[in-house]
């Protein structure tokens, strides 16, 4: 009995792939254009050229970056001049009296309860409104999906009274809770999308095999949901790995991360800007290698969840 | 109050004073030859009086929050100049610094979490700090009696709100300078201007012999989302030139139109030079270029020789290039911007002021020990480097670390000297930080004429 209802979805998997590599097969043709390529190629070059520039500069002596362009640097090394130093970067690690290694522990301290949270949060929520049916159900992921459109600005200050009333601000829970708050609105929408395109007929067999909720959500729905997860997992990252306003404004002297450090390398009058490009590209490290190493998932998990069918 | 000052050990405390004073020669000398591998570590450490904290209790153990907008590496020199308090009373002082600051101590004061003490970098955020959020206490006796003591009266009213004074000052800023190269004057045969007449007859002169890109000054005005500050700086020393002291103060109270024929004097006067393509943008291109030029290195081609001249405040010290030698015959020195007679010593200041939120025995000692001169001799000894000067008269001049912060306190405490505070800092913040800032641009970059720009900052002007 088990082993025929478990077979029905069978014929969907082929199906799916099928009409995947149609796709793939259609966007290779099209990509494979030459002039598409060209364009491509140039939109890439456009696109990385400043990136480029910032890392070309984080590498040049103050004086060189006050007064000429990063594009000259070719030109002076070909004529065999020293064009190049580390000091910005030592400048940026080492100056000063506070440690950078401090503010990069904290980056991680808030950044892994600060997705972790969220995504089990919301993973919960997305379930619920997927597959169990209770009344105003419809109306509360309406509620839930509007959300998004509060501007995070305007909630600060309230949000922030509350903590100090609550007594727990200056802690990491402030950060940990505001930016989870931040993130549930649109992590419920995306899992609830990609958990509705698992095929009804699927879960309805779990459930004749008696599976209740839990075991449907844990041994059906969650390893079909990994890719989405990741997606979720990597964007969720960047955006509190990179943020600045929430850090700042929640937080204190002992939760700040590496962004409130970095913006704070141009000295008190701004006289030190030649220091940013560096700060800018160690921070840029964590993240760029989570992107690098999930990317696969990012790219395939995003449209799984937002484009139906 | 007797001021000794003691090594860094201070198991060997030296009373007398030729020995501390050598000491500090010593602190000077080290500087000088430009090795200042780390600031704050090596500088001298003042010890003081600690009986004047006595009264406050026994604070042992307690702490102080201090927020302000000074960060590295200028927060290393202010932490070590709380080390003598610390050492006396046993308060630990947390200092946070941060250059959002002024956007972030609103919203830290609205959600009931302030910071115990605040640095107010300009007294229009403790006029908005007062009026607003009724957040800044008033300043507690004993601060008030140090502020009458070794403050003028003028420096203690911009710290006060409707009578009630709140806030000390705490460093002062001179920004009546012309950053100038000493040997190009004198390889050139030129004399430091005394008057506002002579400065424009050099002017000249210079230009006479322009080659290339150079020209007698140069300036700019780029400073981020503060874009224009410079700017703004360059019209308030001129008002003070040309139309006096009194006008100014009507001028910054609105008593007088922002575009009042006397102001639209002062910025033809600040165009003669900064509009004149023969005597501008030195190295740095055209008169539009004023506006797009860093003001951290627009006085950057007086070292290559492209450029004779530039006004930026005594601040700009600290912004030349790593090895450039600031002294009266180093790389760069400056001058006193002249007025109309040599007599007259109209002089353009700034300064940050100490508002408190709780009124606890320790932040008010703390408050104490910050508007004493004690705190202003421990932070000049902090300071090896120099680039920081204070218009406490209880300053010793002998513990500043340069020639030129000398210069500076010795501007500040002549008498002949009639100090102005910035007034883009006093105006409403419309105007102060928004439409002044953005008309110094316009008048760069867009060739707007001085009637037009002072037309429009006066129509931006708050009306109630």
């Amino acid at each position: 009995m088990s082993t025929v209802e478990a077979a029905t979805p069978a014929p969907e998997v082929p199906r799916r792939t099928s009409s995947l590599n149609n796709r793939a097969r259609k966007a290779r043709k099209a990509l494979s254009n030459p002039w598409a390529s060209t364009l491509a190629v140039v939109i890439a070059i456009l696109w990385t050229l400043p990136t480029v520039g910032l890392l070309i500069t984080s590498f040049r002596p103050e004086l060189d970056i006050r007064q000429s362009g990063w594009w000259t640097v070719f030109g002076s090394a070909f004529a065999g001049e020293g064009v190049f130093s580390l000091k910005n970067y030592e400048t940026a690690l080492f100056d000063g009296s506070t440690n950078l290694a401090v503010f990069f522990v904290n980056s991680f301290v808030v950044t892994l309860p600060a997705v972790f949270i969220p995504i089990t949060l919301a993973l919960l929520a997305a379930y619920g409104f997927a597959w169990v049916d209770f009344k105003g159900a419809d109306f509360l992921f309406i509620a839930v999906f509007a959300l998004q459109i509060v501007p995070i600005q305007i909630t600060l200050v309230p949000l922030l009274s509350a903590y100090v009333d609550l007594g727990i601000n200056g802690s990491f829970w402030t950060i940990w809770l505001s930016h989870s708050i931040f993130a549930l609105p649109l992590a419920i929408f995306l899992l609830h999308n990609f958990m509705k395109e698992i095929p009804r007929s699927l879960i309805e067999a779990a459930r004749m095999d008696g599976a209740g909720h839990v075991q449907v959500f844990f041994r059906v729905v969650l390893p079909l949901l990994t890719p989405a997860l990741a997606a979720f997992a990597i964007f969720q990252f960047l955006w509190v790995w990179n943020d600045l306003l929430v850090a700042l404004v929640m937080g204190d002297l002992k939760t700040f991360p590496l962004t409130v450090r970095v913006a704070e390398l141009a000295g008190s009058r701004g006289g030190d800007w030649h220091v940013l490009s560096a700060g800018a590209f160690i921070s840029m490290v964590v993240p760029l290698i989570v992107f690098l190493s999930l990317q696969r998932y990012f790219v395939r998990g995003l449209l799984a969840g937002s484009v139906k069918g | 109050m007797t001021i000794r000052m003691a090594s860094k050990r201070r198991a060997v405390a030296l009373a007398a004073t030729g020995a501390s004073l050598a000491l500090v020669l010593a602190a000077c000398a080290d500087t000088n030859d430009g090795g200042g591998e780390d600031g704050g570590g090596e500088a001298t450490q003042a010890t003081i009086d600690c009986a004047a904290y006595e009264e406050f209790g026994d604070l042992e153990g307690t702490e102080v929050n201090v927020y302000t907008t000074i960060v590295e590496p200028e927060a290393e020199t202010q932490t070590a100049s709380y080390k003598p308090f610390e050492d006396c009373t046993g308060v630990t002082i947390n200092y946070e610094g941060s250059r959002e600051m002024e956007a972030q101590l609103p919203v830290r004061v609205q959600a009931g979490n302030p910071p115990d003490i605040a640095i107010l970098p300009q007294p229009g955020l403790l006029q908005t700090l007062v009026n607003d959020y009724d957040a800044v206490l008033p300043a507690p006796k004993q601060v008030e009696a140090n502020v009458d003591e070794g403050w003028s009266a003028e420096w203690k009213e911009y710290g006060t709100v409707d009578g009630t004074f709140y806030a000390a000052p705490l460093g002062s800023n001179v920004k009546s300078y012309v950053w100038y190269s000493p040997s190009m004057f004198a390889d050139a045969g030129y004399e430091v201007p005394t008057t506002w007449d002579e400065l424009m007859e050099l002017t000249a002169t210079i230009a006479e012999g322009n080659e290339g890109a150079t020209r007698p000054w140069c300036a700019g005005i780029e400073s981020g989302d503060a874009t224009g500050w410079p700017g703004t700086d360059w019209i308030e020393d001129v008002v003070l030139r040309t139309a006096g002291p009194d006008v100014y103060d009507q001028w910054y109270t609105h008593e007088i139109p922002f575009n009042d024929p006397q102001i639209v004097d002062a910025f033809d006067t600040a165009g003669e030079i900064l509009k004149n393509p023969d005597y501008v943008n030195g190295g740095l291109g055209g008169v539009d270029s004023i506006a797009t030029a860093t003001w951290t290195d627009a006085g950057y081609p007086i070292l290559d020789g492209n450029c004779w001249m530039h006004r930026a405040a005594n601040f700009y010290q600290t912004q030349w290039p790593e090895g450039t030698e600031v002294g009266p015959d180093g790389d760069v020195y400056a001058f006193y911007l002249p007025a109309q007679t040599a007599d007259e010593k109209p002089t353009l200041v700034a300064g940050e002021f100490i508002g408190a939120f709780t009124d606890r025995p320790e932040v008010q000692a703390f408050q104490t020990y910050l508007s004493s001169a004690d705190w202003a001799n421990a932070k000049a000894l902090a300071t090896p480097a120099g680039g920081w000067v204070s218009a406490n008269k209880g300053l010793d001049p002998d513990n500043l670390a340069t020639d030129f912060d000398r210069l500076s306190a010795e501007i500040l405490a002549d008498p002949a000297t009639v100090a102005r505070f910035d007034a883009s800092d006093l105006m409403p913040a419309a105007v102060g930080t928004d439409s002044f800032w953005n008309g110094m641009v316009e008048w760069f970059a867009s060739d707007e004429s001085s009637q037009q720009v002072t037309d429009t900052i006066e129509d931006s002007w708050p009306k109630n």
